[in-house]
């Protein structure tokens, strides 16, 4: 069986017939090959492909391609124009927030959903935020640091 | 990861999912997702069949004023998040509103759905407990109409519940907190997953300096939660105060058959339930007297 979906990413609508265990992430990397999303622990915990989904962060892992039918979707690649650093972006550079990177679009998103609900974070708020983005190479310290920085510079 | 491949129907209305559930072998209600999918990838469930009820506008939604006896009516397919940050629960029946918050993350709490959770029936899930010591109503629809079950007889075994193959969780209801209550969630979650390896889920009213009603309830320490009404029976009427609490759990709180796994040993979570216990108890007084 192949179920035809129609989803908006990054402001572009895609039709596409998929298969209905076709997870969002592997559309997203696959089907549109937008690759920034990455692929973690495949189980819900790591965070690595949060996107937002209809202005929420979600698993990307976690969520079935058709369930996206008809939802807008934003991802790393979609977060500022071509050649420009989204503000928070330009923070996880300037507080080198990254050693590895792999976590660092879904730190990104998660981040991005946390600002659009409160502008300026406590830095508890900011760790609770991302209990649900893990960073395996060198903790949270200069994370917490920039998205703190890109709260005060108004992203 | 990949679930195992299977067809995919997107129900219109609660009646066509019922219908679809009945015209299909081996399928699965699909709401939020998040404890289906996962299941699926680690092919502990291969269904044959997926049914979306994810866009059900009539299942979604708390109610804004009671109904009927002081109670507050909430969509199977209302989020964590839903639940976590409406006005509504976060005054009238904050013990729901504050064990949604701690589920899992945000990203889990943006898709998973209170009807999911309570019909996956999770033993170390953070809502089954809470609707226990709450005693809330769940309201179901089957093939022959509507039916309601108070949230104890609902949860039947490990990841059972009483639901017939082709019903569906609808509402869940939940009494508004009275006044002079208070109530607490309180957990140990397990540090990756975030699950419970105890909550403990506590409700009290207070009368000058005496406690008249209290409930409590636990996750994670057996198959179901535990509902310790013998520990709340005795507590009703006596001084609100630390030391009541202390005895009436350690005299009164009683697990028969307590959970075990390589995380936390049943004697263990029993220990953890009586210290969590107590504390949830401790909480909800003090809650209930500011």
């Amino acid at each position: 069986m192949s179920v035809k979906i129609e989803v908006e990413v990054n402001g572009t609508r895609h039709e596409r017939e998929v298969d209905p265990r076709l997870l969002l992430v592997h559309f997203l990397r696959e089907e549109l090959s937008l690759t920034g999303t990455n692929v973690g622990c495949e189980t819900s915990l790591c965070g690595a492909c949060t996107v937002k989904m209809d202005g929420l962060t979600v698993k990307s892992c976690t969520q079935l391609a058709v369930q996206a039918d008809g939802a807008s979707i934003t991802t790393i690649e979609g977060l500022s124009p071509e050649g420009e650093l989204h503000p928070l972006q330009q923070a996880f550079w300037d507080e080198h927030g990254l050693q590895c990177g792999y976590c660092t679009p879904g730190m990104i998103l998660a981040a991005e959903g946390l600002l659009a609900v409160n502008p300026s974070p406590g830095e508890s708020e900011i760790r609770e935020s991302l209990k649900g983005n893990l960073c395996r190479c060198t903790g949270y310290h200069n994370i917490v640091k920039a998205i703190q920085s890109a709260a005060k510079g108004g992203a | 990861m990949f679930p195992a491949k299977c067809d995919y129907y997107r129900a219109t209305s609660a009646a066509e999912a019922i219908d679809l559930l009945g015209r299909h072998d081996n399928a699965r209600l699909l709401a939020g997702g998040h404890s289906l999918i996962p299941m699926m990838k680690l092919r502990l469930c291969e269904p044959a069949a997926l049914i979306d009820i994810g866009r059900l506008e009539e299942l979604r939604g708390v109610s804004e004023n009671d109904i009927g006896d002081n109670a507050l009516r909430i969509g199977a397919l209302s989020t964590h998040t839903e639940i976590a940050t409406s006005e509504t629960l976060r005054t009238r029946c904050s013990l729901l509103a504050e064990a949604a918050r701690q589920i899992g993350d945000p990203q889990v709490r943006n898709k998973g759905t209170i009807g999911g959770n309570i019909a996956h029936a999770d033993p170390a899930s953070d809502l089954p407990a809470v609707l226990v010591a709450l005693g809330a109503t769940i309201h179901i629809l089957g093939p022959n109409g509507e039916r309601s079950i108070a949230a104890p007889s609902f949860f039947t075994d490990l990841l059972t519940t009483a639901l017939e193959p082709n019903e569906i969780v609808t509402t869940i209801e939940v009494p508004v907190a009275p006044p002079g209550s208070g109530s607490a969630y309180l957990k140990v979650e397990h540090p990756a997953s975030g699950y419970a390896v105890c909550g403990a889920a506590a409700t009290m009213t207070i009368e000058g300096s005496s406690c008249t009603a209290a409930s409590l309830a636990f996750n994670g320490v057996a198959a179901t939660p535990v509902h310790a009404e013998a520990v709340t029976a005795a507590l009703a009427g006596t001084a609100a105060d630390d030391s009541a609490f202390r005895a009436a759990v350690d005299a009164h709180l009683e697990i028969a058959e307590p959970l075990g796994d390589l995380h936390a040993s049943g004697e263990y979570r029993v220990a953890l339930a009586k210290v969590y216990g107590r504390r949830a108890l401790e909480k909800a007084r003090d809650r209930a007297l500011s």
